[in-house]
């Protein structure tokens, strides 16, 4: 079988899992199961965009926590101003999904565009505390905004309105994260295969024999990091509906170790193995937080394994054609 | 004019914590390629073991030495158990496993000691302050920070350039198979680097212990920090994590001294207020982003 047959059996496998099991779990009768399927999706697409430039770049960002917590804020701040019914720059803020999300998206854009650039002079593992340096120089300035809560976070009074979907249906909203991430691992995919993708795999394999071809590697990572950047900050939107809250922890160096923990487990550089990783880590998660409050006790070591013997990760092997690149 | 350099020494004494627990990060990095994020871990141990110690003895001495044995083993330990088998593996899953030893430590020390902050007494002999000069009392404790600090930085810097180990080190990071084959036990090197850079941890865990709470979370925080100081002073060069410790500890003390008079001066209080408040926690990053504009590897690269 080629490698492209095993994408698509593989995504057209999970995509009839992730259509169906609302309904098996509803069958159940267990409250806890939409929500659990919901945090999937939504980190799925958090990991998708992290694997495009760890996975396909070999950039790996400790930092990507940053765009999730700032594509959180946008959204629930600009709705608390709608609500408290007070301005921000002179404008009163909206509660409208078609213009907070796009705004959102915006602000992560240009945020990865000045992160990236500043970042991207550098190569490995000074890329790898640039990156933390800045996710932390976020994560100080969210804790410092005490008008929208500081520490302990803001809440939402309601989640974003979107013309024809009700997002406060719990189903709605789980198929509209979805749907989201369907298009959004086909536009990875895309870029992937792309003359654009083509390079910027290049540049992985070798830079200076892409640069003996006249390539300039700047733009392509940069435009890169930036589509990641984008990818997950939606991804913060979607939480942030999701949870009807955020707080500095969502940019936390610790959320982007998860991030880069769930995209090694499921697979580097598949793009589908992230979202397989997604459903066993926060689901792992799950039951090891019914077992016990002492969780990391045993989270922690399982990060060690995974590093240690699991550079295929979970699909790794199974989508790349047990070749290796 | 005396605030101010009482501002300087808290930079100073700042600087010379930062740069106990930086110059173990970075030679570890410069020599075997091994980005470690357990290293505030170690710092952490120390500080439990060193306050647990004296606690229980009430000397000073055998907190000082609990700590660095303490943090020197369980630096042995990661090195023999996982670390060993990262030398030669992408970044990726150093900091992975790495990650993964953090959250099983911070877990293990809760389960075994509990999640309510430990507070270590200052020792009787270092209690007080001296009088530097005439309206400028300075706390002992902070001085001997400052001391240890500085002693450390030329102990280093005659190990590293005027021994037989510190040869071994420069040229073990220049070209490990080639030190391996002139008959030199790497994996005995290695070792010894990554144990001195654990017990440099514990000293600073024992000695900063006494000026804040030890808890659970205190070497993540500092972890941050300490690679904000390295990558200023560029990764791998002991030389790069001195300036950067100083200069991360200047600005920072600085910052919290003077940045919020300045905002209160030139704005309303209730946007400077909040403006200072989030300049000043940032004003490290602030300083590396300024510094990397210039100079992407540091100030001094190790390796170009």
């Amino acid at each position: 079988m080629s490698k492209f047959d095993r994408f698509t059996l593989t995504g057209i496998v999970m995509l009839v899992l992730l259509i169906a099991a609302p309904f098996v779990v509803a069958q159940t009768g267990w409250h806890g199961g939409l929500p659990l399927l919901t945090r999937i999706v939504i980190y799925a697409l958090a990991v998708v965009s992290l694997d495009l430039i760890i996975g396909y770049g070999a950039l790996v960002s400790f930092g990507h926590a940053m765009f999730f917590s700032v594509g959180g804020y946008m959204v629930a701040v600009l709705a608390y101003h709608t609500n408290m019914g007070d301005t921000i720059f002179g404008w009163e803020g909206t509660n409208s999904a078609l213009v907070l999300w796009p705004l959102a998206l915006l602000a992560c854009a240009l945020l990865g565009l000045v992160i990236g650039y500043l970042a991207l002079k550098t190569r490995g593992v000074q890329f790898i505390m640039i990156t933390l340096a800045f996710a932390q120089m976020v994560y100080f300035i969210l804790v410092s905004l005490q008008y929208y809560g500081g520490d302990d976070g803001l809440m939402m009074d309601m989640r974003n309105t979107m013309p024809g979907i009700d997002l406060d249906d719990p189903f709605a909203f789980y198929y509209l994260a979805l749907g989201l991430l369907v298009l959004w691992v086909l536009f990875c995919r895309f870029i992937v295969n792309s003359r654009f993708g083509m390079v910027f795999q290049g540049l992985r394999q070798s830079e200076r024999r892409a640069v003996n071809l006249g390539v300039n590697p700047l733009p392509f990572r940069l435009a890169a990091f930036v589509i990641s950047a984008v990818g997950t900050g939606l991804a913060g939107v979607l939480w942030a509906n999701y949870a009807e809250f955020v707080t500095p922890d969502m940019a936390t160096w610790a959320k982007s170790g998860e991030f880069m923990a769930i995209v090694t487990l499921g697979g580097l550089g598949t793009l589908l193995g992230p979202i397989a990783g997604a459903a066993a880590f926060i689901g792992l998660e799950q039951i090891l937080t019914i077992w016990t409050e002492h969780w990391m006790i045993v989270m922690g070591p399982i990060l060690v394994l995974i590093a240690l013997f699991g550079q295929q990760g979970m699909l790794g092997r199974f989508l790349k054609g047990g070749r290796h690149d | 004019m005396i605030l101010f350099i009482e501002q300087v020494l808290n930079g100073l004494q700042y600087g010379a914590f930062l740069f106990l627990l930086a110059s173990g990060l970075t030679l570890v990095f410069g020599i075997m390629g091994v980005i470690n994020l357990t290293h505030g871990t170690f710092y952490m141990i120390g500080a439990y073991c060193g306050a647990l110690t004296v606690a229980s003895t009430g000397s000073f001495f055998m907190g000082l030495l609990a700590a660095m044995a303490g943090a020197g083993l369980y630096g042995l330990l990661v090195e023999s158990t996982v670390v060993r088998w990262l030398y030669n593996r992408d970044h990726l899953y150093q900091v992975l496993a790495t990650l993964g030893l953090i959250l099983f430590t911070n877990e293990a020390v809760t389960l075994i000691v509990g999640r309510s902050p430990i507070f270590m007494n200052i020792p009787p002999f270092l209690e007080g302050s001296v009088t530097l000069f005439p309206g400028l009392a300075y706390p002992l404790m902070r001085l001997a920070l400052i001391v240890v600090g500085l002693a450390v930085a030329f102990g280093l810097w005659l190990l590293v350039n005027h021994t037989r180990f510190g040869m071994l080190m420069r040229a073990g990071a220049d070209d490990r198979q080639m030190v391996d084959a002139l008959g030199v036990n790497m994996r005995r090197l290695y070792m010894s680097v990554f144990g001195l850079g654990a017990i440099l941890c514990g000293l600073a865990g024992v000695m900063a212990a006494p000026l804040l709470a030890v808890e659970i979370a205190m070497g993540e925080r500092i972890l941050i920090t300490t690679f904000v100081v390295i990558v200023i002073g560029g990764v791998g060069s002991i030389r790069g994590a001195f300036v950067g410790a100083m200069l991360v500890g200047m600005v920072d003390s600085l910052g919290r001294a003077y940045v919020p008079q300045i905002f209160t001066a030139l704005l309303p209080y209730s946007v400077a207020d909040t403006l200072a408040a989030g300049l000043v926690s940032a004003s490290i990053y602030v300083l590396m982003a300024l510094v990397l504009l210039v100079r992407p590897y540091g100030l001094f690269p190790a390796r170009s």
